[in-house]
């Protein structure tokens, strides 16, 4: 396992220079362009001034070798700055990569955001996962009861209805009508006192509900049919032929290899926190990462979209190796080497 | 469990027909399951012949009966522009029905396909699951644009605007949703290959595409028929978030999720215009669930048997 | 050229009408306690020489300010000169070549230090730096210096003489920036220079006192405010993110918030709530035009490079003079008004329509849709409806493709406008593009609207200021968008007239307001005669404050916050 592990890693680095390189690609030949949303007044002499400003002129070889370096060299190099409070080397001239939007590193803007995004996403998604699994393990163990029509019902439509649908819905009734709840994020809050923490818990409220809702409604659905798959299987007969209780065979045997695959399914959408929830984050203005990526892409924000996906890809690399090796310590079926 | 085993083993020394009569009579005792086959069937039916009997065309503006309650002549309302809302969901079903569901056996084929081979064939197993990495990395909008301006062109002038853009947004959900698939079908392939019945079926020498045909496929099914499920409403969701950032169908071409996203700021106004299309979004993406919930037990042979 | 002394601009004329702002309420600085406001679109940095976008420069306003700003008339106010110079006061040189901006004495930056003409010599300067990437550098043209006199004088001298010498330093996008702080962060330093950016020292009401890019900006009162008892807010914030409608509501009906900006959403949802009660819908009209280009060059794809070119041969039927007026005459721009603007619309005719002076009423017989006209018009033209219902002349088929940027009301105008053609027997097919492709300049995506591979787009577009001359340079024949010029140029609809080029040429050098005008409203009437393009709507800004906030003068021709540090909350 060890060994296995140690090997995906080495291939996590050539993997992930191939994935940066394809994103730059795409990156550059998308049509969108940064000076598309300045006004019209300002004439296109000057629109190509700025982009020239911005590098944009350079070739593409040069853009990329100059993105990595940033990316791999400088910007580790700041944070080891930081930690260690002292200069290492020339630390002024060290070029960061810079946001166009904003003019400011892009590495700055991810950690501005990133509370926001792991109170609102990650917090949903956690509360997605505690509420998924008891019922996709209730609905399989009574399958078809009247607990099991209804975790399905509301799943469904959990899932079928765009959050977009279902985050202004709860605005309407809770801000609007009740006037409970705030229907906007202040991401200038800060959790000193009880009371804040009330206004914090109040906030996060509605972005939570709507996306734990769809978090849930997905991960119940896996729960409940790898539940329901191990629960027919020999060695449930076995075991209930050996005179053990309900409750172990259930929650023991057939829990534990019917998370499997489930947890295949938690772990990939681990990254996804990182990554925000693009359309709830806009719904109720809690401007996290996910925010971030969609303005980044709708500016032809480069440096800021080729560095948001990039660490999303490492996330997305690094938590399919947790899957992959926690795979192999649920199932000692699964023989890697 | 060498029984089953042995079931399994030898159930292609029976007939075919009474296999499939056996899942037949099988999906028959599951309540949900017709049901469902019942709603779906209504939808489509709806759908397609619909238009025939509310024959008010769907992108004919009324702009003096706009924002209209429902009425007799016009049984859902109408919009902000004066469309009859009925005839919309119509033919916005008709689209996003075709969407869904092509979108989903296409993002199906892939996943299965490419998460049995790297399940089964270790060689293969390290490159296509570092493909999948990639696809997951990919930003999907960046990707859409380039793909839009590269190909929209060509696709409309050989199969004109809609059924260009039609294959286009299939192709871009199919290709961008089968990551998640692949690797659950992937995990469950890993277990199964070192269980006994695989073992048994290699040494007698089966051949390797019969095992997977025979022996893995079916194992695996109750996976990939939940991302059937949840890939239909998915796809009908991407493909409503397509058209809101105006890479999607031309703007006067209903879908039901653009008909949701249009509708959503009339909620208070005119809340016919978000309950009909969400609750034919609903309908179907629980119809095809309880389908594929009726399917799985129809045909695992476990629950058949009994 | 002979009557210089006697002229006069437009915006100064207004000026001189001094505006009596005050609100009323003389409350003490900071009595009112905090000021909240929302842009859907988030601040991404607060210095606007870096972007242009509006909602940064509206959010810098409160802090920077300008030499002088436009009020709500479109008239100049001094802010941080004494006086608005003119050729009256001497504050412009007879031959039009100079001006001379005298600065209010005893003005502080926020840190305490005094604002002296170094500043705005030291901004001139950063602007004009070629490789800053400056997004005001073109009101800066034609400058030849930038000098202090003393102190409180500026001398801005042009190389040229310039009938509007009000682009450097009048308005929100060209603000005064502090020298000391800005010092190290000329050209290619420009973007590196985070906390400056983020954090402008400036003269205004407000300071920042933190700035979380494209989410949210709060400020504090300016202590150092040369008005004692202004502003009357001690703090304020400006949140960014979401989406028109979820900023029209935070007002209108849960009143978190008390002003929002560019309310652009269906009339029906603006009013239903409005009806609440809590706040109030603003609106005000600058120069924006919602507009149809026409294409007069040829759009086959099969031409390769020449597609959309003037080389490529002309389009195969829209350069047909019945068809352009058909097109104009069935469609009934009142429905569109109603349906997508509301309050925030005017049918008009014309693509100058303000300031007053140079709106024309020539072409005003489009207002009213005659579709009796458009049809008689076609027949007369040969266009006969074929069995589909689309008329076809010798093959050629009224088909059109319909582009335009993506954006709700866009859309719902498209799809009014495509039925209302297909009623005088025109087909089209619709399609929108993602603004960014739309407006930004990529060469390799055909979907630009410079490109223009469609035989009609739709978008807005509008002047800075009050003087239209750039603007109506626009349709000049070398400025037409084309390969051999990286496809720059303001001529989407390809039209060309030598006649109208000398028209642009005289307006060039002639000074008297009366001539400039009646120049404008030629060029204009030759512009709509032609239909090179067919005006729809004439667009102004929407926006919505709480009814407890009072003294909000809604102003399309500056930054919206202009006023920001006249406004009070009612108790």
């Amino acid at each position: 396992m060890l060994n296995y592990t140690i090997r995906r890693l080495l291939f996590a680095i050539p993997t992930l220079l191939v994935i940066s390189f394809i994103i730059f690609v795409i990156l550059d030949l998308a049509p969108n362009d940064p000076t598309g949303s300045l006004p019209l007044t300002i004439p296109a002499e000057v629109r190509a001034q700025i982009r020239e400003a911005l590098g944009l002129g350079q070739p593409f070889h040069i853009r990329y070798v100059k993105w990595l370096e940033q990316f791999f060299i400088n910007e580790p190099l700041n944070i080891m700055e930081h930690w260690w409070g002292a200069p290492i080397g020339d630390s002024d001239s060290r070029l960061r990569v810079t946001s166009w939007m904003s003019r400011s590193p892009v590495v700055d803007l991810i950690v501005e955001r990133m509370p926001q995004t792991l109170w609102v996403v990650g917090l949903s998604y956690l509360v997605g996962i505690l509420i998924a699994l008891p019922i996709g393990v209730i609905s399989a163990y009574k399958q078809y009861s009247w607990f099991d029509q209804i975790g399905t019902f509301v799943s469904m439509v959990g899932f079928s209805v765009p959050t977009f649908f279902t985050g202004l819905l709860l605005i309407v009734v809770f801000s609007v009508n009740l006037g409970w709840l705030p229907s906007i994020y202040d991401t200038t809050l800060k959790v000193t006192d009880f009371s804040s923490f009330m206004a914090q818990l109040r906030q996060l409220a509605m972005p939570v509900m709507v996306l734990a809702l769809f978090n849930a409604a997905q991960l119940s659905r896996f729960m409940r049919a790898s539940m329901l798959d191990n629960l027919n299987q020999d060695y449930v007969r076995t075991a209930r032929a050996k005179g053990m209780s309900e409750k172990v065979v259930l929650l023991v045997h057939v829990l534990r290899n019917s998370l499997i695959p489930v947890v295949t399914v938690i772990a990939l959408g681990v990254p996804q926190i990182f990554g925000g929830a693009i359309i709830t984050e806009q719904i109720f203005k809690v401007n996290g990462l996910g925010q971030l990526l969609i303005l980044g892409i709708e500016n032809a924000d480069i440096p800021l979209v080729q560095t948001l996906t990039f660490i999303f890809a490492i996330l997305i690399v690094f938590f399919n190796l947790i899957a992959d090796v926690v795979y192999g310590m649920l199932d000692p079926r699964i023989r890697y080497d | 469990m060498t029984d089953t085993n042995m079931n399994i083993v030898s159930e292609p020394l029976h007939e075919h027909r009474s296999l499939w009569g056996d899942v037949w009579r099988q999906f028959r005792t599951h309540k949900g399951a017709v049901v469902g086959v019942a709603v779906f069937t209504f939808i489509v039916l709806v759908v397609v012949l619909g238009p025939f009997i509310h024959t008010i065309d769907p992108t004919f503006l009324d702009i003096r009966n706009k924002n209209l309650a429902p009425t007799l002549a016009h049984p859902m309302g109408t919009d902000n522009l004066g469309r009859d809302m009925l005839a919309q969901v119509m033919a916005g079903g008709q689209v996003s029905m075709l969407v869904g569901v092509t979108a989903m056996l296409l993002s199906l084929v892939l996943g299965a396909f490419i998460g049995v081979i790297a399940g089964y064939f270790k060689i293969l197993d390290g490159v296509l699951m570092r493909l999948t990495d990639l696809f997951l990395a990919l930003p999907i909008l960046p990707l859409l644009l380039v793909i839009i301006m590269l190909f929209r062109d060509s696709l409309r002038s050989v199969f004109g605007p809609e059924t260009g853009i039609f294959i286009l947004i299939v192709f871009v959900i199919g290709i961008t949703s089968w990551m998640q698939t692949a690797r659950i079908v992937r995990g469950e392939v890993l277990a199964l290959k070192e269980q006994e019945f695989i073992i048994a079926a290699r040494s007698i020498g089966t051949r390797r595409h019969r095992i997977i045909s025979r022996h893995i496929l079916p194992n695996v099914l109750s996976p990939i028929l939940v991302s059937a499920t949840l890939g239909i409403a998915n796809a009908i969701i991407t493909e409503s978030a397509l058209s809101f950032l105006g890479l999607g169908f031309p703007s006067d071409f209903p879908t039901w999720g653009r008909l949701l996203f249009d509708g959503k700021d009339f909620m208070q106004l005119t809340p016919a215009r978000v309950i009909w299309p969400g609750l034919a979004i609903s309908l179907t993406v629980l119809s095809v669930n309880y389908i594929g919930d009726g399917l799985r037990d129809a045909l695992d042979p476990r629950i058949r048997g009994r | 050229m002979k009557k210089l002394t006697t002229l006069m601009m437009a915006g100064v004329a207004a000026s001189l009408m001094v505006s009596a702002a005050n609100a009323g309420s003389h409350s003490k600085r900071g009595a009112d306690g905090q000021l909240n406001i929302i842009y859907w679109q988030a601040a991404s940095i607060l210095n606007p020489y870096l972007s242009g976008g509006t909602k940064d420069t509206h959010a810098s306003s409160m802090i920077l300010e300008p030499l002088a700003k436009y009020d709500e008339k479109g008239g100049m106010v001094a802010s941080l000169a004494e006086e608005i110079p003119t050729p009256e006061n001497g504050g412009v040189s007879a031959d039009l070549t100079s001006i001379t901006w005298k600065l209010k004495k005893g003005v502080t930056w926020s840190d305490g230090s005094p604002f002296t003409a170094a500043d705005v010599v030291f901004s001139a300067e950063y602007c004009m730096d070629p490789t800053g990437g400056c997004n005001s550098i073109s009101n800066f043209n034609d400058v030849k210096s930038v000098e202090a006199v003393d102190d409180h004088t500026v001398k801005i001298t042009f190389k040229v003489a310039k009938p509007f010498p009000y682009g450097p330093f009048v308005g929100a996008t060209v603000p005064i920036i502090q020298k000391a702080q800005f010092k190290d962060c000329m050209g290619a330093k420009a973007p590196t220079c985070t906390t400056q950016n983020f954090g402008p020292i400036g003269t205004g009401p407000f300071v920042v006192t933190e700035f979380k890019s494209n989410d949210v900006v709060v400020y504090a009162a300016n202590d150092k405010y040369r008005e004692a008892d202004k502003p009357a807010f001690a703090t304020a914030i400006i949140k960014g993110g979401g989406e028109a409608a979820a900023a029209a509501r935070s007002v209108l009906e849960t009143g978190e918030f008390d002003y929002a900006w560019n309310l652009q959403v269906e009339p029906e949802i603006l009013a239903q709530m409005a009806a609440k009660g809590k706040g109030t819908i603003v609106t005000s009209f600058g120069t924006s035009v919602e507009r149809l280009m026409v294409q007069s060059t040829n759009v086959d794809p099969a031409l390769g490079d020449k597609r959309g070119t003037v080389e490529g041969g002309p389009h195969p039927f829209l350069t047909d003079p019945a068809v352009r007026e058909a097109l104009s005459f069935a469609i009934d721009r009142q429905i569109l008004v109603d349906a997508g603007y509301g309050k925030a619309g005017q049918v008009t005719c014309n693509v100058l329509p303000a300031p007053a002076v140079y709106a024309s009423t020539a072409n005003d017989d489009c207002k009213k849709q005659d579709v009796a006209r458009a049809n008689k018009v076609l027949d007369d033209a040969g266009w006969a409806k074929g069995s589909d219902g689309i008329r076809a002349k010798d093959g050629v088929r009224l088909s059109i493709l319909f582009q335009t940027s993506t954006n709700g009301v866009r859309q719902g105008t498209q799809a009014l406008i495509k039925q209302m053609w297909k009623a005088i027997g025109v087909e089209t097919e619709l399609r929108n593009i993602s603004a960014s492709v739309f407006f930004g300049g990529d060469q390799s995506s055909p979907d630009t609207f410079q490109k223009f591979f469609a035989d009609i787009e739709m978008y807005t577009n509008n002047f800075d200021g009050t003087d239209p001359e750039k603007y109506m340079g626009s349709w000049t024949c070398n400025n037409i968008p084309a390969p051999s010029n990286q496809w720059i140029g303001n001529n989407m609809p390809r039209y060309c007239n030598p006649e109208y080029d000398a028209l642009v040429a005289e307006m060039g050098k002639t000074a008297s307001i009366e001539k400039r005008a009646a120049l404008a409203k030629k060029m204009n009437d030759m512009l709509m005669q032609a239909r090179a393009m067919i005006p729809l709507i004439h667009r102004g800004d929407v926006s919505a404050h709480a009814n407890t906030i009072k003294g909000v003068r809604m102003n399309s021709w500056d930054s919206q916050l202009w006023n920001v540090a006249d406004w009070t909350r009612a108790k």
